[in-house]
C-alpha cells in the first residue's frame, strides 16, 4: 500500500507557495525547497468567476479534450475553389475577419477592403458608389469564422474570390481561407486601388484555377507537417512564413507547371507565388482554423477556441460559451515601420490571424524564429521569453510543432481563459498593420496582445455556464 | 524472425535525432534490425533495400518504425526502446537551454515545475479557492492559511482533495509541521512521538510548546481549519488527517486540539480511532472543559511523561498610592489563546465582551467599559491587512487607548513567536506595555500587564531574551495560556 496523501508525511517535503512572500522566505531559511508562485491578483473583478470556474469538476477532463482535439486535428488542403463555392456566399454577401461590426464602426482597412470586394464584384463602378452602397446597408457583412473560415487583415472575402479549402479527416470539419496577395497595396491591409482589383481579377481568372489543378494532381498537402517543419527552420508561421511559403510551393510546383494553362500564365502564377514571403500564411491559417473548430463546443472548457479583430473590436470565443463573441476595443500593434510610416499611421488591431497563436504557433511559436525580432521588434531574448511566458497561461504542449531552442519542447497550445484571467498575461500576438486610412496598404510590423475586457467577460460567461453543486 | 514496421503521422523529428533513435533501438537486446526515420524517398529506399515492406501510404511527413526482432515477444521490447529514445529528444535538452527560464506565473505551474507535495497558500481570501483548487488540481496537498473563505467553498475543496488523495489543512490554518518543516506560523519544537492535529492556530502552537517543554517532541502537526470539526464539514479533514497519521511511522500517539466537535462528527471520528488503533488525547475547548494545559497534562500522564512546572515569571505589584480600574482586558493575537481565556474568565467574571462570537458581542470599535476579550486576528480585522502576528499595528494601538481607560484594570496579552513571527516582536511589545503603564501611573493609576508567552527555546527569536524583555518593562510572563489568564483573574479579584 502506498503512504497516504502521497506521501506527504514521510517525502522531503517540497513546498511551492502563493501569497505571502514571508512564509517562502521562512521556508527557504529552513532549508526545504521553495518554489513560489510569484502571485499577483487577477485582472479587477473576477475573483468570484474564477473561484466558481477553478471549482467546475468538469474544468480539468474538458480543458485536457479540448488540447487533444487540438492537437489531434489534422489539415490536409484538398482544392482551391470560388468562395461562393465553398462557402456558398450569395452575391450581395461580404466576409471579413474579426467579430461582427455594422459600417458605421468599421475601421479605414476594413471599409477599404470592403470598397474593393464591391468592385471587384462589379456591384459599383466607381470606389464612392460601392462606399455609398455599403454605408446604405445594401450588403449583408458576416465574419469568416461564422463560416468556418478565416481572412487575414481585413479578411474580406466576396463570392467570386477564391479560396483554399482544407480539411481535417479526423474531426470531420473543412475550413478555407483566400488566396494570398503578396505584399503592398493589397485589399488585405485595405486597398482598393485599380492594380489591387487587377491583380485580384488575375488571381481569380488565371492563379485560382492553376492552384486548383496543382492541387488536384499533387495534393491533398499535409499543411500540418509543413507547420512542424517550418517551426524548425526559423518560421512562426503568422509573420514570418518564408520556410512554409518555399516548402508548400515545392509541393505544389509540380502540379502547377504541368497546369492546362498558357505557359506565361503558369510563369506568373510560380514568380508570383514564389516571391511572396507570406504565401504559406493563408494554409497555416486555416490549418490552425481546423485544430481550434475541433475543440469548439466542449462544455465545461476554459480553452479558447477564436481570437480575431475587426480593426475596430478584438472578440475571442471558448468551448465552453458556444457561439458568444466576447469583446474589447482593439489595441494598437507597437512595431516596426515600413517607409515613412509611423505610429500615428497605425490602425488599431485587425485580422484573423490571431488563429495562429489559438492554435499554438504565430507568436506562441516566438522562440522558434528569433529571426521575427527584426521585423516586429524586440529582441532574440524576448522572442525566447515569450514564448515561455505562454507556457503560463496554455493548458498545454503540442505535439507536432515543437521549438528546437526549448530542447524540442512542445508550442504552447490552448490558451486557458481563466488562466489568462489569474495572471493578466495576455496572450502574445505577432502581426502585421494596416494602414488608419482606407486605400493605405500595410504600414508596419509588430507585436500586440487583445484587450483584457475580452477574457474577463469570458470568464464572467464561463462561470454563469458551470452548473450550481449537487446538480 | 519477425518484422514490424507502423507508421506514425504527424511527427515530425529531424533525421540526425532519428538516426540516434535509430542506433538506440538497435542496440537493444532481441532487435536485431532497427530504423526509425521520415518516410522521404530516399529512406523509403533504404527501408526497402534491409528488407522492410514500407506501406505505399507513406509520405515524407510520416514516421517508419521498423524493426527486424528475433521473435514476437521482442517486438515490445523493441517499441519501448523507440519511444523512450523519441521521448528523450526532447527531454535530453529541455535542461539544458541556454535562456533562463521564465517564473512560474501561477501556483498550478510552480507545483508541477517543482514536484511540490505541499501547496501553501496565503493570498488574500477573496482568490484563496481559486488557487486551491489549481494546486490540488497540480497534485499538492494545500495548506490554506487565508482566511475569509465559505463553509460551502471549504467543502467542495475538501471533497475535491479527498478524492485526490490529497489533504486541504484549513482555510484560516495558521500552523503546521509537516516531516520537520515548519509552514505558516510554528514555533521550532524537537522531532519526536507526537502528532498534533489541531482545527486550531494557536491552539497547536500552545499544545506544541508545552509539550516541548515538557521534553516530547512532535511528529507532524497538521491543521484542519477551525470548522473541520463542526456539522457542517463534518470531520472532512481531521479524519482524514488521522488516518495519514495512523499510518506514518513516526507517530506514536496524537494531541487533537479543537473546539467542542459536533456529536456525530465527534462519533464518527472516535469510531475512527478506534478503528486505527491510534492513541489520541482530545484537547477540546469549550466551557466546562479542562482547558489546554490541562489536556496537555493529561495527555503526557497518559503516556507516561512527567509533567512539569510551566516556566512563570510574576512581577511583584507595584500599585502602592494608586488607584486600578476594574476590567479585564485581554487583547489577542491568537484566536485560540484568546478563547481560552475569554472562557477562563467568563467562568470567573460572568459577562465578558468579545468578538469571538462567545460571550458577550462587542460594537463595532470593540470598546466597553465592562471585561472584554478581543481577538486581533478575527477575519473581520485581517481582510486587506496582514495578521497581527505580522503586523501588530492594530492591537498596539489598542494597548495605548486602554491605558488611558480609567476602567482597564489588567491588560491580558498574548506573544507568539517562531517561523512567520516578527523577528523581534518582544522588545516592540515591551516598548508599548512600557509606555501603557507609563501613561496609566502619570494618570495614578496602576496598570498590571500579564503576557502569555508562546514559544520554545528553539525559536528563532530566542524566548528567554523575550521573556526578559517582557519582564523588564513589568510584565508578569506565563508559558501556560490558561496560567497567564488565571493570574490575570487573580489580579482583577485582588483590586476588587
Amino acid at each position: 500500500m502506498t503512504a497516504p496523501l502521497h506521501g506527504l508525511l514521510t517525502a522531503d517535503p517540497v513546498v511551492a507557495t502563493s501569497g505571502v512572500a514571508l512564509f517562502a522566505d521562512t521556508l527557504r531559511e529552513q532549508a526545504v525547497p521553495v518554489l513560489d508562485a510569484g502571485w499577483r491578483p487577477p485582472l479587477p473583478g473576477t475573483e468570484d468567476a474564477l473561484a466558481r470556474v477553478m471549482a467546475d469538476p468538469r474544468r480539468a477532463d474538458a480543458n485536457a479534450l479540448a488540447l487533444e482535439r487540438m492537437t489531434s486535428a489534422e489539415a490536409a488542403l484538398v482544392d482551391v475553389r470560388p468562395a461562393s463555392e465553398v462557402v456558398g456566399l450569395e452575391r450581395g454577401t461580404f466576409l471579413h475577419a474579426g467579430p461582427p461590426i455594422e459600417w458605421e464602426r468599421a475601421s479605414g482597412p476594413l471599409r477599404g477592403a470592403l470598397v474593393g470586394a464591391v468592385l471587384l464584384e462589379g456591384l459599383a463602378d466607381t470606389a464612392e458608389e460601392a462606399e455609398q452602397q455599403l454605408a446604405a446597408g445594401a450588403y449583408d457583412l458576416e465574419p469568416c469564422h461564422h463560416r468556418g473560415g478565416v481572412g487575414p487583415m481585413a479578411g474580406v472575402v466576396g463570392p467570386s474570390m477564391w479560396v483554399y479549402v482544407l480539411r481535417d479527416e479526423v474531426h470531420g470539419n473543412d475550413s478555407w481561407c483566400s488566396l494570398n496577395e503578396g505584399l503592398g497595396k493589397v485589399l488585405r491591409y485595405g486597398a482598393y486601388g485599380p492594380e489591387v482589383i487587377d491583380r485580384l481579377r488575375w488571381m481569380g481568372g488565371v492563379l485560382g484555377p492553376i492552384l486548383q489543378q496543382a492541387v488536384r494532381s499533387v495534393g491533398p498537402v499535409d499543411v500540418r507537417a509543413i507547420v512542424a517543419q517550418m517551426l524548425q527552420m526559423g518560421d512562426e508561421g503568422h509573420n514570418r512564413n518564408r520556410a512554409g511559403s518555399l516548402m508548400l510551393l515545392r509541393e505544389l510546383l509540380p502540379g502547377m507547371i504541368t497546369a492546362d494553362a498558357s505557359s506565361s500564365d503558369v510563369a506568373e502564377a510560380v514568380r508570383f507565388s514564389g516571391a511572396n514571403e507570406h504565401f504559406f500564411l493563408n494554409l497555416g491559417m486555416p490549418a490552425c482554423k481546423l485544430a481550434t473548430l475541433a475543440a469548439e463546443g466542449i462544455p465545461g472548457s476554459t480553452v479558447v477556441t477564436t481570437m480575431a479583430r475587426n480593426g475596430t473590436d478584438f472578440g475571442i470565443r471558448t468551448a465552453g460559451t458556444g457561439d458568444a463573441w466576447f469583446t474589447g476595443p482593439a489595441n494598437t500593434p507597437e512595431g516596426l515601420f515600413l517607409g515613412d510610416f509611423g505610429p500615428d499611421d497605425a490602425n488599431p488591431d485587425i485580422g484573423d490571424s490571431a488563429i495562429t497563436e489559438t492554435g499554438g504557433i504565430g507568436g506562441f511559436a516566438m522562440a522558434a524564429a528569433p529571426a521575427i525580432v527584426r521585423f516586429v521588434g524586440g529582441d532574440v531574448p524576448f522572442a525566447l521569453a515569450a514564448t515561455r511566458r505562454m507556457y503560463e497561461v496554455t493548458v498545454g504542449e503540442h505535439p507536432v510543432y515543437q521549438v528546437p531552442v526549448l530542447g524540442f519542447r512542445g508550442t504552447p497550445v490552448g490558451i486557458d481563459t481563466a488562466l489568462v484571467v489569474r495572471t493578466g498575461e495576455l496572450p502574445q500576438i505577432n502581426t502585421g498593420m494596416a494602414g488608419r486610412v482606407a486605400g493605405t496598404g500595410q504600414v508596419g510590423a509588430g507585436l500586440v496582445t487583445p484587450p483584457a475586457e475580452c477574457f474577463t467577460g469570458a470568464i464572467a460567461a464561463l462561470a454563469d455556464a458551470v452548473p450550481a453543486r449537487g446538480e | 524472425m519477425t518484422q514490424h514496421v507502423e507508421l506514425r503521422r504527424g511527427a515530425y523529428h529531424d533525421s540526425v535525432s532519428l538516426l540516434q533513435v535509430s542506433r538506440a533501438v538497435a542496440g537493444t537486446p532481441g532487435v536485431e534490425a532497427a530504423q526509425v526515420a521520415m518516410a522521404t524517398g530516399l529512406n523509403v529506399e533504404v527501408l526497402t533495400g534491409m528488407g522492410f515492406e514500407v506501406p505505399a501510404a507513406a509520405g515524407p511527413n510520416d514516421l517508419v518504425v521498423a524493426l527486424r526482432t528475433a521473435g514476437d515477444d521482442d517486438v515490445s521490447a523493441g517499441l519501448a526502446a523507440v519511444d523512450d529514445a523519441l521521448a528523450a529528444l526532447s527531454a535530453g535538452s529541455a535542461g539544458t537551454g541556454s535562456q533562463d527560464e521564465v517564473p512560474p506565473r501561477t501556483l498550478g505551474s510552480a507545483v508541477r515545475r517543482s514536484g511540490a507535495g505541499l501547496a501553501l497558500v496565503s493570498v488574500p481570501g477573496e482568490h484563496a479557492v481559486t488557487e486551491a483548487y489549481d494546486a490540488l488540481a497540480a497534485g499538492a496537498s494545500v495548506m490554506l492559511f487565508s482566511d475569509n473563505v465559505s463553509v460551502a467553498d471549504e467543502v467542495a475543496l475538501k471533497d475535491t482533495a479527498a478524492a485526490a488523495d490529497l489533504l486541504v489543512m484549513g482555510p484560516d490554518c495558521g500552523t503546521a509541521l509537516v516531516g520537520g518543516v515548519a509552514l505558516g506560523f510554528a514555533n521550532v519544537v524537537r522531532p519526536g512521538p507526537a502528532g498534533v492535529l489541531a482545527a486550531s492556530g494557536t491552539g497547536a502552537q500552545q499544545v506544541m510548546c508545552l509539550l516541548d517543554a515538557a521534553g516530547v517532541g512532535v511528529s507532524h502537526c497538521l491543521g484542519v481549519g477551525g470548522r473541520d470539526l463542526g456539522a457542517e464539514v463534518g470531520g472532512r479533514s481531521t479524519r482524514q488527517a488521522l488516518r495519514a497519521l495512523a499510518a506514518d511511522d513516526a507517530t506514536e500517539w496524537v494531541v487533537l486540539v479543537s473546539k467542542p466537535p459536533d456529536g456525530a462528527v465527534l462519533a464518527a471520528v472516535e469510531q475512527d480511532v478506534a478503528d486505527l488503533g491510534l492513541r489520541v488525547h482530545w484537547a477540546t475547548l469549550g466551557a466546562g472543559r479542562p482547558d489546554l494545559t490541562a489536556a496537555v497534562e493529561s495527555a503526557l500522564a497518559a503516556e507516561g511523561v512527567a509533567v512539569p512546572e510551566w516556566a512563570a515569571t510574576a512581577v511583584p505589584a507595584d500599585d502602592a498610592g494608586l488607584t486600578r480600574g476594574p476590567a479585564l482586558r485581554g487583547l489577542f493575537c491568537g484566536g485560540t489563546l484568546a478563547q481560552e481565556a475569554l472562557l477562563l474568565a467568563a467562568d470567573a467574571l460572568g459577562a465578558v465582551g468579545s468578538n469571538l462570537g462567545l460571550g458577550t458581542p462587542l460594537g463595532p470599535d470593540l470598546r466597553t467599559d465592562g471585561h472584554a476579550v478581543v481577538d486581533f486576528g478575527a477575519d473581520e480585522l485581517t481582510r486587506g491587512r496582514a495578521h497581527p502576528m505580522i503586523d501588530p499595528t492594530l492591537r498596539h494601538e489598542r494597548i495605548a487607548a486602554e491605558a488611558a481607560d480609567p476602567t482597564c484594570g489588567v491588560l491580558l496579552l498574548d506573544l507568539v513567536l517562531g517561523h512567520g513571527a516578527q523577528p523581534d516582536p518582544a522588545d516592540d511589545l515591551a516598548g508599548v506595555v512600557r509606555a501603557a503603564r507609563e501613561t496609566a501611573h502619570a494618570d495614578g493609576r496602576a496598570l498590571p500587564v500579564v503576557v502569555s508567552l508562546c514559544g520554545t527555546e528553539g525559536d528563532p527569536q530566542g524566548l528567554d531574551r523575550c521573556t526578559d524583555a517582557l519582564v523588564a518593562a513589568g510584565a508578569s510572563v506565563f508559558r501556560s495560556n490558561a496560567a497567564a489568564a488565571r493570574h490575570a483573574l487573580d489580579l482583577l479579584g485582588g483590586a476588587r
